[in-house]
């Protein structure tokens, strides 16, 4: 994985500094709170309902062992024992206290680690396909080009202060695993007619209270034109993005407003006056940072099949590994949404415990997933059951990778000061549910994810099911949308109809796999059942 | 009846006005009446207190303090997903007030 050059660890620490200083003369009532905000935001601090809440950046979800063992630490030192991994690839701390928050990122920095730019109108993390440089579907490697695009928007001054944050994902495969066309630039490295590897722009996609699949404005722009490409996107939306109008603001509207043919032209008219100013760092500097994402040293003639006798090692291996490029090898996904439990919180404990697997069984490597579970990419087949043993002793060990309890829930009105309704409740509820009546064996994949309030960082317009918590007069009530997806067959939710509360949106989500299981041809899975039957046999079981 | 509320400025922590001081328990809120603005003012400029504001509440039969919305509800007490962080761990019936 990348490693800080002095340059990298230099500015992190400067910032680290910096904000010590800026927290202090708060403290000391030499900032106002208005003075401050922004600052403390740009550092990933913002206020929640119960305390301070930190962000930390986990640049395409890449994590180390000592990062890990790092976050564990700042968990158990200055929070409360855990710590929650979001949908972009990052992890939370909802305990902060302001007088900790400099130590905390010094403590960050040792491990080259920050919280930059995980808030405020700027380019935010990157993320990236959780499976990269293992996945055995892939074109290539696609973390050097998130981490040449993550080089270019840190501290890239003339995109501080865009009309709103700015989310880019990329990916190498042409199976999504990264909701790469619900991000404001999703790029996709792929390969030409003529052999040539190049980047497909897809550009103006996003969730939120305006979802939209963002449209492809270019197909193949060259690997030596990647960044100047994406400043030219980036340009023509600080220029004509609405600034008058929050929740007009994102690029996804602009490229709505003016279309994508006539957004196109205008950055193709933008990019052809920056090839002029020789922006483009050169492409030695992309085969530089490719060294740092090569192949560890896999081993050779390694047991392609383990020993499956034990029907829940078993059963756990068909569901939580994804096939690796390396014979030999899989990558292993760490559930963390055991059944009733929060999906994608950690304990320290856990934590330290994933680092350690890491470095025993998936060469010093693990990624978070945005779907809020852990990967270790590199697992040896011949070593999975020991592995999925000590998982299972760490209550780490539940099979249900894209299963309909693995739900993707935000932190909603437990912790969100945004949020409208509780999302995790839900969540809990409706895992129970199927564990306890076992139809959720039966359902295969389904995709549920659960939003607390309109801006969706639960991805409801992108599950199979979506909720959707909203607030109707001081109450809490769960909206039901059946029909998204965030994969390479990426489609919005639609609504079903009118809202439930708490345990009403439990036993819709059951009405409506009921309806499923009774249509299902084949091994349709829920959502192909869904696009084929259409809404109402679910809006005659839900209302009829 | 109107009470405030904001978090402290160090540690984050929700925080109540109780008629001389913050308190961490709601139940300690008085009723400012009219006098919100008053106070939010001066207290946020001594950094006594930060993103401070009133909200509605009611006055339980027996005397309890109760905000009129869950949101404020939920910041009173903690996350209703971890009764052990909440500031009544040991009484998880507590949850019932929040819903």
């Amino acid at each position: 994985m990348y490693k800080y050059d002095n340059y990298d660890q230099a500015m992190v620490d400067a910032r680290v500094e910096e904000f010590r200083d800026q927290a202090r003369r708060r403290l000391e009532g030499k900032l106002t709170e208005d003075q401050f905000k922004p600052l403390r935001l740009m550092n990933g601090l913002y206020l929640q309902l119960h305390a301070y809440m930190l962000r930390v950046a986990v640049p395409y979800g890449t994590l180390n062992g000592e990062q890990m063992h790092a976050l564990a630490d700042i968990a158990d030192k200055y929070d409360r024992g855990y710590g929650h991994f979001t949908t972009r690839q990052n992890i939370q701390y909802n305990w902060i206290k302001l007088e900790d928050a400099g130590d905390i990122l010094a403590d960050l920095a040792k491990v080259e680690m920050h919280a930059i730019q995980t808030s405020g109108n700027c380019i935010r993390n990157i993320s990236s396909d959780h499976f990269a440089g293992a996945a055995a579907d892939e074109l290539v490697d696609p973390r050097p080009y998130a981490e040449i695009l993550r080089q270019w928007s840190s501290f890239h001054p003339e995109f501080s202060y865009l009309p709103r944050k700015f989310k880019i994902a990329v990916i190498a495969s042409d199976t999504d695993r990264a909701a790469m066309r619900l991000h404001d630039i999703g790029i996709q490295i792929v390969r030409n007619e003529a052999g040539e590897i190049g980047a497909a722009f897809y550009v103006g996609g996003g969730m939120g209270r305006t979802p939209m699949v963002a449209p492809c404005i270019h197909d193949f722009v060259p690997l030596d034109q990647l960044v100047t490409y994406s400043e030219a996107c980036l340009r023509v939306y600080n220029r004509y993005g609405r600034r008058d109008n929050k929740y007009k603001a994102r690029i996804k509207i602009l490229v709505h407003e003016l279309g994508k043919e006539e957004y196109a032209r205008q950055v193709e008219e933008e990019f052809a006056h920056m090839l002029e100013q020789g922006i483009e760092p050169p492409l030695a500097e992309l085969e530089r940072i490719k060294t740092y994402f090569a192949d560890p040293a896999f081993k050779t003639d390694l047991p392609t099949e383990a020993d499956r006798s034990d029907p829940e090692f078993a059963l756990w291996m068909d569901r939580n590994t994804h096939p690796h490029k390396q014979a030999g090898y899989v990558s292993a996904v760490i559930s963390l949404k055991p059944v009733g439990g929060i999906p994608g919180d950690a304990s320290a404990e856990q934590m330290h415990l994933m680092a350690e697997l890491a470095k025993e069984y998936s060469f010093d490597e693990c990624r978070v997933m945005h779907t809020q579970n852990i990967v270790l990419p590199h697992v040896e087949i011949g070593r999975l059951h020991e592995l999925w043993s000590k998982l299972e002793a760490a209550g780490l060990g539940t099979p249900n990778l894209d299963q309909i309890d693995d739900i993707i829930a935000c932190p909603g009105l437990d912790y969100c000061s945004l949020a409208n309704a509780r999302s995790i409740p839900v969540a809990q509820k409706i895992s129970k549910r199927f564990a306890e009546t076992g139809k959720g064996d039966e359902l295969g994949q389904l995709k549920l994810k659960i939003s607390g309030c309109i801006n969706a960082c639960g991805h409801h317009h992108a599950g199979h099911i979506g909720i959707l918590g909203v607030d109707r007069k001081g109450v809490e009530n769960y909206q039901l949308l059946l029909g998204g997806s965030e994969a390479e067959d990426c489609s919005l939710g639609k609504i079903t109809g009118p809202g439930f509360d708490e345990d009403g949106i439990v036993d819709a989500v059951e009405k409506a796999t009921d309806v499923y299981l009774a249509n299902r041809e084949g091994s349709e899975r829920f959502l192909d059942t869904y696009r084929r039957i259409g809404m109402d046999p679910f809006k005659e079981a839900l209302y009829g | 009846m109107k009470i405030l509320t904001g978090n402290d400025l160090k540690t984050g922590a929700v925080v109540w006005w109780d008629g001389q001081n913050w308190s961490l328990h709601v139940e300690d809120a008085v009723d400012v009446g009219d006098r919100a603005e008053e106070i939010l003012g001066r207290e946020e400029a001594a950094r006594r207190v930060n993103a401070s504001y009133a909200i509605d509440a009611t006055r339980d039969e027996d005397g309890g303090v109760r905000p009129a919305h869950i949101k404020d509800r939920v910041r009173a007490l903690g996350p209703t997903v971890r009764p052990d962080l909440t500031l009544k761990p040991a009484e998880p019936e507590a949850l019932n007030w929040v819903i």
